[in-house]
């Protein structure tokens, strides 16, 4: 079956769904079992996906730990998983973000813990398993169930004008899930047509032979429910009223996994399904992921709440994912790959250093900070560091994935990639300027000078992360050698496909053509017969 | 021992951990722990470099060439970066004055870093983080390690110009500086990107130098010039030029031994040795070197015209240094990159040496900065009098002392060398005038006259301890002895600075090209400066002569304003009004930025924000949800559940369906 001879995956996406019916036995009141039990399940879940770290072969590009199972065999549904280079890392990250999620809400989430921290681990299996589905109805089924335990978070747990957010939340993602239903609908038959078999397996979808003019709208469908999940330019409104609502945790998951949701699938679906489509998009992606890095930093630098600027730099940094990907070189699209962990690490970060202020101010406008470093000084030293990661300091992460979407942006598009590298002025203006007014400055409101420095949970929260700034910043080469073999296969196969349609399409115009040009030479006659009548 | 080469980074990283994770444990238990670390990492990297480079001096010069790989960085595809450093004559040259100068610095702050508890540990930490990264500028064999150490410490500089966070304008001074260099580094990046791009086409995908050097010559004119120009961009914000040198003044809001150490003696001439280390490809660019040269001049008779009439100790000192780094820029931009190298090494003696008699005259004055304010220390602090004498006459271009062999050198090949003109010369010796000038303006300011600080202050006035004092007197001697490492051919030496650096500054652009025809390195090294065309000697003595004459009128026009006829400045100020106004307000060239970039910046984005974002999408997104709110609700009224109503609407509709079926059949 697979290398482990083990359903490996099928253990780890649904580990939290029977972590969290566990933690539904616990009674109400004991809230710190709740907690605890909570912690030891995504810590154990975090345990059991690092197998999948360990044994993965860097040297295949194809699927692994493959488990495929007939589902729905009547409708050619199939419980279809596996994992390659291009989702190991977002899987791994996942695992790794949820202990971090539930340790950073201990105090935070006071009412409704147990409804919260099955949120929690729902949340995880969906997401996990939107990662790991390979069967286009699996992966809806996860996709769409993501959106519950996440509106719940905002809406239950959420900031005084959550019920906005978490609709706005729900409806901008379901519209565009609609339309991506639609179009696997539609791909269903499609393949039933040409092929004779009823079947959702994506690998199979893959060879589909789509003619270009059906092509281009299905790609639409596709494209806008990932756009607007990443959130690409001008679809990102919603993020920074769910980020701004959301409390600490849904922000770090929310920035963390969720938005990688997007970039994922246009690696997964959208890209290989619909290669000539996406060809003639690349232009207008990456000039609206490149609006975007400039938008989402500029827009970020005026914000007067911190999270809300945090959200900005999101629009901003995915842009730079965005505009890697969209590269289609190796560097760009590794380099996308890695930012994408690094944004779920950094931003995570983030929003973990500024959930930590709230609780101890309620309030997150900048204005009402000053001085902080001084009575907080270790909580200084990790904003600092996670501040430079953020703006791309070498050393970092940041750097890394930042420089190499460059360089393959660059070897695609000189004049996005330059505007993209202004980008990183704008990113170092508005951190730094937040982080002086935050931070720095004289420490003059009566009510910042008693606050307590990070406590411990707070510091081992952080300290992971941390940690792999620095990791992911100086060897790169232990995450990036077990993405090549799958990038590099995904190019091939891109291109390859790519080239098939335009060979066709050109056959096509051809034809066309000649049927033009055969059909005014016989119809010429009669016209000019018209005219002298 | 040269495959030890990285220990010399690696004690600096060493002591950041040390430092950075337990610092404040060890500050508590004992606080000399922490200096003894931090020095001694600093120390130990000096030591290395030392043995790495008398290992060196012992090879012949052709074979001072190695690599020492340590790991794979950034790779992906084409893309394959390594951490790697490398050992040649300009490289160990830069490390072991940075190392060297570094640690004097280090032992140096333990005097003056001494009262601030609690955070003295983490002083030392950022300077050893500077360190590393400084130390990864020198020695890396690549552009993107480069570029590490390049950003590395424009991030240590930000961190340490804002040590002394709780006072704003420190805290706004290192946002700025970081900022200024951000702007610069974007173009450095954009620099790598078409070179690496550019080279690739000719499939050469390489950011090492010893990859990328010999193979220039693939690349079209118009590209080398490209690249130049940016990372020439780049070094005007690191090595503080016109346009970009707007954050060096502002920098001096750090603690002393932070502007000796990184804005005057290391950090700053970076982006010499930048282009020092690209000659090559300046070579095959002679537009570029002009841009290079014309933006040095202008930017060391600017900045020197803005360091005639400031107050502050510290802020004449850091319009001088971007001042001196202009000359060196000069001497670059002539082709004279030895020269300009040498200017770097010297500079670096007596303008550390001249920010720590700074720091030190603040010292004893309990912070006081404004030269206003002080005088005749002279007799209160003689060692440090003595010093910043010494470092003055140096900078002044006395000669004898190191200031004089190195600024003459870049003044006369700025005159005769190939790239060189007269203006250029001109311009040169005249701000060489304004140096003489405002150096001896602030001896004279601080040092002699009557002391005219309050009383309270007057009694503190005390010479610094030890540890400060050694390193000054270690510099002073640095100073002067320092320019006899390249007495040039005219005044009987033999220049063997030049000589050092042949293997790598020797590659003019027809020994490129010569190269790529076949011949073989080191048959190009030989004579490559030997054959610099030699305009006669009397006119290198004549210029010699002039630029002396220019320094002494200098020093002596100070002589009389500020110790013989005091009140002459304020009348000279009274006279020319607008002019000491425009020097006093530093030419208001940073009100004009904000007025021309930041204010309208601000206001797009505001206008992005709460036009684009909250009233057109979101407008648009809620109006959508209004509209089928509306809609539902107007769709509501029908479902009264009058079954009436109900009744007429069937009947209606009935009719309605009868009627078009009819006009159907009937038309």
């Amino acid at each position: 079956m697979n290398q482990l001879d083990f359903p490996i995956i099928s253990l780890v996406t649904f580990f939290p769904l029977v972590g969290a019916i566990t933690v539904m036995l616990i009674s109400k009141e004991r809230k710190d079992a709740l907690r605890t039990a909570a912690l030891v399940v995504s810590l154990i879940e975090f345990i059991i996906s690092l197998p999948v770290l360990i044994y993965f072969k860097s040297g295949t590009h194809g699927m692994q730990f493959v488990e495929n199972v007939p589902w729905v065999k009547s409708l050619g549904i199939s419980y279809f998983m596996g994992i390659d280079g291009i989702s190991l890392w977002i899987v791994i990250l996942t695992t790794f973000l949820t202990p971090v999620c539930i340790l950073s809400s201990w105090n935070y989430i006071q009412k409704w813990v147990k409804e919260y921290m099955v949120c929690m681990l729902l949340l995880e299996t969906a997401m996990l398993g939107a990662l790991v589905s390979l069967d286009l109805v699996l992966f809806y089924v996860f996709w769409e169930l993501m959106l519950i335990p996440m509106y719940m978070l905002i809406g239950v747990w959420g900031g005084p004008r959550r019920i906005y957010a978490a609709l706005k939340f729900f409806l901008y993602t379901a519209a565009g899930s609609v339309f991506m239903l639609l179009a696997i609908i539609f791909l269903y038959y499609y393949n039933h047509k040409v092929t004779g078999v009823y079947t959702f397996n994506l690998l199979e979808l893959y060879n589909l032979n789509i003619p270009v003019s059906v092509q281009f709208w299905l790609c639409v469908a596709f494209f806008l429910s990932f756009a607007i999940k990443v959130p690409m330019f001008p679809l990102h409104t919603w993020l920074p009223d769910a980020h701004v609502e959301a409390p600490t945790a849904g922000s770090v998951i929310l920035a963390g996994v969720l938005l990688k949701m997007g970039t994922y699938g246009f690696l997964r679906f959208a890209i290989p399904l619909f290669p000539y489509a996406t060809h003639q998009f690349t232009p207008v992606i990456a000039a609206l992921s490149v609006i975007g890095i400039i938008y989402g930093a500029m827009v970020a630098m005026v914000q007067p709440d911190i999270k809300k600027l945090v959200a900005y730099s999101s629009v901003s940094h995915l842009g730079y994912v965005m505009l890697g990907i969209f590269a289609f070189n190796i560097q760009g699209i590794e380099g996308g790959l890695y930012q994408m962990l690094n944004h779920g690490i950094s931003t995570g970060a983030l929003f973990l250093l500024v959930g930590m202020l709230y609780e101890r101010r309620h309030t997150r406008l900048i204005k009402d900070f000053g001085g902080i470093a001084k009575v907080m000084p270790v909580f200084a030293t990790f904003f600092m560091i996670i501040t430079l990661s953020s703006v791309a300091v070498p050393g970092t992460n940041g750097f890394v994935g930042e420089f190499m979407i460059l360089v393959g942006a660059f070897r695609s598009y000189p004049v996005f990639a330059v505007i993209a590298v202004s980008g990183a002025i704008l990113g170092a203006m508005y951190m730094l300027w937040m982080y002086q007014r935050v931070m720095f400055c004289p420490l003059d409101k009566p009510e910042n000078q008693k606050l307590k420095d990070i406590n411990a949970r707070e510091i081992i929260t952080l300290l992971p992360l941390v940690i792999l700034v620095f990791v992911m910043g100086f060897f790169p080469g232990l995450f990036l050698r077990k993405m090549d073999a799958t990038v590099e296969h995904f190019l091939e196969n891109y291109n390859k496909r790519y080239e098939m349609y335009a060979q066709q399409e050109t056959a096509e115009q051809l034809e066309a053509k000649i049927a033009a040009v055969v059909s005014e030479r016989s119809e010429a006659p009669r016209l000019q017969g018209g005219a002298s009548r | 021992m040269f495959d030890y080469v990285w220990l010399i980074p690696v004690f600096p990283a060493i002591g950041v951990l040390i430092n950075g994770f337990l610092g404040k444990r060890i500050e508590k238990f004992n606080k000399s722990i922490v200096h003894w670390v931090a020095c001694g990492a600093v120390g130990l990297s000096f030591l290395v470099t030392c043995i790495i480079f008398f290992q060196m001096l012992g090879l012949e010069p052709e074979h001072r060439f190695y690599e020492f790989t340590c790991f794979n960085w950034i790779s992906g595809g084409v893309l394959q970066t390594y951490v790697a450093y490398q050992i040649d004559p300009l490289s160990m040259l830069m490390c072991m004055f940075v190392t060297g100068v570094g640690f004097l610095i280090h032992v140096y702050s333990i005097g003056y870093m001494a009262h601030d508890e609690g955070r003295y540990y983490r002083f030392f930490t950022y300077l050893n983080l500077f360190m590393f990264s400084m130390i990864n500028l020198i020695l890396a064999n690549n552009f993107l390690l480069m570029f590490l150490g390049w950003e590395g410490v424009g991030m240590c500089s930000y961190l340490l110009i804002g040590f002394w966070f709780s006072e704003e304008a420190n805290a706004v001074a290192g946002k700025k500086a970081f900022i200024t260099n951000r702007v610069g580094d974007f173009f450095f990046i954009v620099g790598m990107l078409v070179l690496f791009c550019g080279l690739g086409e000719h499939g050469v995908w390489s950011f090492q130098f010893s990859r990328v050097f010999p193979n220039v010559h693939l690349l079209s004119p118009n590209t080398v010039t490209l690249v130049c120009l940016l990372f020439f961009a780049g070094c005007t914000a690191k090595s503080a030029q016109i346009p970009l040198y707007i954050w060096l003044p502002d920098a001096m809001a750090g603690p002393t031994p932070v502007s000796a150490l990184i804005h005057a003696a290391t950090m700053v001439t970076s982006g010499v040795y930048m282009v020092a280390r690209s000659n090559i490809l300046y070579s095959l660019s002679p537009f570029a070197m002009g841009v290079v040269a014309v933006v040095g001049a202008l930017t060391a008779l600017f900045a020197a015209s803005i360091g005639l009439a400031q107050n502050d100790i510290k802020k004449v000192l850091a319009y001088s240094t971007v001042s001196q780094l202009g000359y060196m820029f000069l001497g670059l931009g002539v082709g004279a990159y030895a020269a300009g190298m040498f200017h770097v090494l010297t500079h670096s003696f007596f303008k550390a040496l001249l920010f720590m008699g700074a720091g030190s005259v603040i010292h004893a004055m309990s912070g006081e900065q404004d030269m206003r304010l002080m005088g005749g220390l002279r007799k209160k602090t003689p060692i440090t009098f003595i010093t910043m004498f010494i470092a003055t006459l140096a900078i002044a271009g006395i000669p004898g002392l190191s200031g004089f062999f190195s600024k003459d050198e870049i003044l006369w090949q700025a005159y005769s060398s190939p790239h060189g003109h007269f203006l250029l010369w001109l311009t040169g010796a005249v701000a060489a005038g304004m140096t003489a000038f405002y150096m001896f303006r602030l001896i004279f300011m601080t040092f002699y006259n009557e002391n005219r600080a309050p009383e309270d202050v007057q009694h503190h006035i005390h010479e610094s301890p030890k540890a400060m004092t050694v390193p000054l007197m270690v510099l002073a001697v640095l100073s002067v002895i320092g320019g006899y490492l390249g007495v040039p051919h005219a005044l009987g030496g033999s220049n063997r600075f030049h000589k050092f650096l042949d293997p790598v500054m020797g590659m003019g652009p027809d020994k490129i090209f010569q190269k790529a025809a076949g011949g073989s390195l080191h048959h190009v090294a030989e004579g490559s400066h030997v054959a610099a065309h030699h305009p006669s000697l009397f006119m290198e003595y004549l210029l010699m002569a002039v630029s002396v004459a220019i320094a002494l009128i200098g020093i002596y026009i100070a002589y009389v304003m500020y110790v013989k006829k005091r009140d002459l400045p304020e009348k000279l100020a009274e006279k020319f009004r607008l002019l000491h106004r425009m020097l006093f307000n530093k030419w208001y060239v940073d009100e004009l930025y904000t007025l021309v970039i930041i204010r309208p910046f601000h206001g797009i984005s505001n206008f992005f924000w709460k036009i684009i974002d909250v009233i057109m999408i979101d407008g648009m997104v809620n109006g959508v949800a209004r509209v089928v709110g509306w809609g539902s609700s107007v769709l509501r009224l029908i479902q009264s559940g009058y079954v009436q109503c109900y009744a007429v609407s069937i009947i209606f509709g009935t009719v309605a369906l009868l009627v078009y079926y009819f006009l159907k059949i009937a038309g």
